[in-house]
């Protein structure tokens, strides 16, 4: 049994693909640092910004819906950007009494909101599109050489390598639980929930105490190989005249997004 | 597909009708498209003690998944103790159907080896004094009486099986499931293994590849092989048959 918990590579051979690790990883984040930098209600610069993504999803062959079905479990952290609708700035648009407390909508808090649900939906649609074209190790790899602490990079790597060990384990843990979970006839079963929360409480425990254990031996069977705190990798990434060019393009592109989003 | 030996050995079986298990025609496939079972056909009997053999992918986890309604939605019928399995049905079949995993981990996930028994009889919404009384049963028909306080975490595995094993008996199963029980023993917890199954006075069906536990406990042995049962027989006779068990990829011991 295998968890396919998580959104993966997308294995195609495209354009996008193809381009250099380090290049996708730049100019993805130049992509969410634009988002981040477009003035409140710029509506056309976010319009130009979704455009670009729809060519980059259409370039990598996966479809131009492919990010967008998956952009949806981004959708309750934007939430959070609800209480901007009741800015105490602009123009009152209603007056909700909810007894204890008074909600006052502005225009101002609305448009407010609506740009960081338009910054945030374009910039995770993005991240999936990179993580999407680009092989896990290729990406480490690239954080390596845009200077990103070896620590980090080689957390990032491991947890990636073990979470599906883990969520494997964590199914295991369910079944083997949902197969005890019997009842009798005429009987109520399922006990109170303070002790069904106190089982899972320790299921969460034992999953501690065996990813532990496991870290130890991982790391035993890494040391007797002769890891001496950092992994190397053969991989040599080689930048083409290509990835320049969709660099600079890319940049450009973000720029002009940028003066239409000012104008 | 796999060579076909049923006819031989099909006649010298017990008159029974199943009255604990009935498989008929059960098929499974993983969403992911690998087809598990392929017509499964299978009665077991009060009292039987059978054992499940075959290759690795051969679909014997899957099958005993499917006793106890973990995995179902395949065609075919199969039915507990006379009762077909459905969703009103589940709560009391799994309470019939004791099902022991392969890792004792997966199986283990409380804190104290006592809550651990104790999860099934509390699931099942028993009274206090008699969730006590069964824990201290199933502990003492594994011989583990006064393990109740240990923590599971730190037993060695031959106790951890035994502990298991518990964990589904003080449910006070009909059958007893167990995938490959004595997988990872040392001869000395293997050998204790095999006279607690040999003890326990319930119907079990167990899949192994330990085909020297097969010949010494289980009167009865079912070959599977890619998705389907290819031979249902008398132990004795089936070992003997040294062209069928080396077309299924097994040895005789």
């Amino acid at each position: 049994m295998h968890a396919h918990a998580f959104d993966q590579y997308h294995y195609h051979d495209s354009r996008i693909h193809n381009l250099d690790p380090r290049v996708k990883v730049v100019v993805v984040l130049a992509f969410l640092l634009s988002n981040a930098l477009l003035p409140d209600g710029s509506w056309l610069a976010f319009a130009l910004a979704w455009l670009v993504l729809l060519i980059s999803n259409d370039l990598s062959n996966l479809g131009l819906g492919f990010t967008f079905k998956r952009s949806v479990v981004a959708l309750p952290f934007a939430l959070v950007a609800v209480s901007a609708i009741f800015s105490p700035i602009g123009e009152p648009l209603a007056e909700w009494d909810l007894g204890f407390i008074t909600l006052i909508p502005t225009d101002f808090g609305l448009i407010r909101f609506l740009s960081i649900l338009a910054r945030s939906w374009l910039s995770v649609q993005m991240a999936i599109l990179l993580v999407a074209t680009t092989q896990f190790p290729d990406m480490i790899h690239a954080f390596e050489h845009l200077r990103v602490p070896r620590m980090l990079t080689t957390v990032v790597a491991f947890l990636y390598r073990y979470m599906f060990v883990l969520t494997d384990e964590v199914f295991r843990l369910l079944r083997a639980r949902e197969a005890r979970s019997a009842g009798l006839p005429g009987i109520k079963r399922g006990g109170s929930i303070w002790w069904r929360a106190k089982v899972t409480g320790s299921m969460a425990g034992q999953l501690f105490l065996r990813s532990y254990e496991r870290s130890e031996r991982i790391y035993n069977a890494m040391v007797s190989r002769g890891y001496a705190g950092h992994i190397r990798t053969l991989n040599p990434h080689v930048i083409h005249r290509r990835d320049w060019l969709v660099l600079v393009g890319s940049v450009l592109m973000l720029l002009f997004v940028q003066l239409v989003g000012r104008l | 597909m796999p060579v076909k030996h049923l006819s031989v050995h099909e006649i010298k079986l017990p008159e029974c009708e199943g009255d604990v298990v009935q498989i008929n025609d059960l098929h499974f496939a993983y969403p992911d498209g690998h087809v598990a079972l392929r017509g499964i056909n299978l009665n077991i009997c009060e009292g039987e003690k059978v054992a499940l053999v075959g290759p690795n992918g051969a679909g014997k986890s899957t099958l005993m998944l499917h006793l106890n309604g973990i995995l179902n939605g395949g065609p075919g019928e199969l039915s507990v103790a006379g009762m077909p399995l459905s969703e009103k049905n589940l709560p009391v079949i799994r309470a019939l159907v004791g099902l022991v995993f392969q890792n004792p981990d997966d199986q283990l996930f409380s804190p104290t080896v006592f809550d651990d028994v104790a999860f099934g009889p509390l699931h099942m919404g028993l009274p206090e004094e008699e969730v006590y009384q069964r824990v201290e049963s199933a502990l003492a028909a594994v011989a583990m009486d006064g393990f109740g306080d240990r923590l599971s975490h730190h037993l060695s595995v031959g106790q951890k099986k035994r502990i298991a094993i518990a964990t589904v008996l003080a449910m006070k199963p009909q059958i007893l499931i167990l995938d490959e029980p004595s997988a990872g023993l040392d001869p000395r917890a293997r050998r204790a293994l095999i006279n607690l199954l040999g003890e326990l006075p319930i119907t079990m069906l167990v899949s192994t590849h330990d085909l020297r536990m097969v010949q010494e406990l289980f009167p009865r042995m079912v070959i599977m092989d890619e998705g389907e049962i290819v031979a249902d027989g008398r132990t004795e006779n089936l070992m003997a048959d040294e062209a069928l068990l080396e077309a299924h990829g097994l040895e005789r011991p």
